[in-house]
């Protein structure tokens, strides 16, 4: 799955994100409304779609979608 | 004689908290209705603040009594599965022998658990029999957590309802029962699921009550219930799925030849995802939680209970259940009803 591919697929399992709103670059936890299940969707996607299980410092530790798939990336390996 | 589980019966407390209610509270919530959906809770129940989880559990145990018309002398021990005990000693099991007219000659003990509780007990309750030559063993399971939540922890009142089941294992002469186990603790990750303050190592005092802000804007206190949610989705889905095949391996046996999987019903969103990792049909997969909440060590038994009576387990079938949860701690198990 390609970073682009990534990041709209992400948005589409976030419901309450406007179209567009998700790219490689985004600041994921800044998008409006952001909440802790947001955290779940990303990491039950991650798990399903790439068989890597994010944890916690993952998530805490990254800012963009493009950092995300980074660590997915280095986590496949 | 191998040991199998031959009844159960659940109480719930009356009063009821709709989503309705929690978006009351939680106004600002209610942007993120969607995703509150996907945990699968629409009310659930919660106990009044003088009620314990004993209480709770006398009320289930009565309950199995009456619908199965079993007799209180039959019961030749008796285990009380609970996070929030009436009195640091004696036990909770002792109280509820004497409400439960059970008779002097039943043991009975406390142990403490949470989610994985129903599944140890289904353990120890085995043994006890198969090993002991015990016939009925009475398991209470029972949940009085919301009475530990913070009132501004919007997350685990979401979560969390409060119930009480009562089981009786016993024995029979058939050579199917309750199956092996695949059993596990970390307790590395202790804290992930804790109430820091309140127990020996750490006396109630003044900072008990000081409000600390999670990152995800959960307020909580050292005196109140505390769960990671990240940490904790993180564990389920690394450790669900992993006992499950460790115990199919166990018992030599594929996927599909599971007939139904009750998992502890901590949320929906964390159960879809188990399944689709274990490529399970949704309909093979039972879940009841939509009116009763995450009830703790009592949702697994309430969901059988629900299971059956809709007709979705049935005798002869073969039905995985696992829980986990608080410790950290897991525990899977295969029963034929």
């Amino acid at each position: 799955m390609s970073i682009e591919e990534f990041a709209t697929q992400l948005e589409s399992e976030f419901e309450d994100v406007e179209p567009g709103t998700i790219t490689p670059d985004t600041n994921y936890k800044k998008v409006n409304g952001w909440s802790s299940m947001h955290s779940l969707i990303i990491i039950a996607f991650v798990d399903v779609n790439f068989n890597v299980i994010l944890n916690g410092s993952d998530i805490k530790s990254s800012e963009t979608i493009r950092d995300l798939y980074s660590i997915i990336l280095e986590k496949s390996k | 004689m191998p040991a199998y589980i031959k009844a159960i019966s659940y109480h719930l407390p009356e009063n009821v908290f709709s989503n309705d209610d929690f978006f009351k509270a939680f106004p600002e919530s209610i942007l993120h209705r969607d995703n509150y959906m996907k945990i699968g809770v629409k009310e659930r129940r919660i106990v009044e603040k003088n009620i314990t989880a004993s209480d709770l559990g006398i009320e289930a145990g009565k309950a199995l009594f009456k619908e199965h018309d079993i007799k209180p002398e039959e019961i030749d021990f008796l285990l009380f599965c609970a996070l929030e005990f009436d009195y640091p000693f004696p036990t909770s099991a002792s109280i509820i022998q004497e409400k439960l007219n059970i008779p002097t000659t039943c043991g009975a003990t406390d142990y403490n658990l949470g989610c994985s509780g129903f599944v140890y007990g289904l353990g120890m309750a085995k043994g006890m029999i198969e090993s002991l030559g015990l016939k009925n063993v009475l398991l209470i399971t029972s949940s009085t957590l919301t009475k530990t939540i913070h009132d501004k922890d919007r997350s685990s009142r979401f979560v969390f309802g409060d119930g009480a089941a009562a089981t009786l294992i016993s024995n029979r002469e058939t050579d199917e029962g309750i199956s092996s186990f695949v059993f596990g603790t970390d307790g590395k990750m202790a804290e992930k699921i804790i109430i820091k303050d309140g127990g020996a190592r750490n006396p109630i005092s003044e900072t008990s009550y000081l409000e600390n802000e999670t990152e995800n804007g959960n307020i909580s206190t050292n005196a109140n219930f505390y769960m990671e949610g990240v940490g904790v989705f993180h564990f389920g889905l690394k450790t669900v799925p992993a006992m499950v095949n460790d115990l199919l391996l166990k018992e030599q046996l594929n996927i599909d030849e599971i007939d139904l999987f009750v998992f502890h019903q901590a949320n929906l969103f964390l159960i879809n995802t188990i399944r689709t990792k274990l490529k399970i049909s949704e309909e093979k997969v039972f879940n009841y939680m939509e009116l009763v909440g995450n009830t703790v060590s009592a949702t697994i038994p309430i969901a059988l209970y629900e299971a059956i009576k809709a007709g979705k387990a049935k005798p002869g079938q073969k039905i995985l259940l696992a829980g986990f949860g608080v410790g950290l701690s897991w525990s899977a198990t295969i029963i034929r009803l």
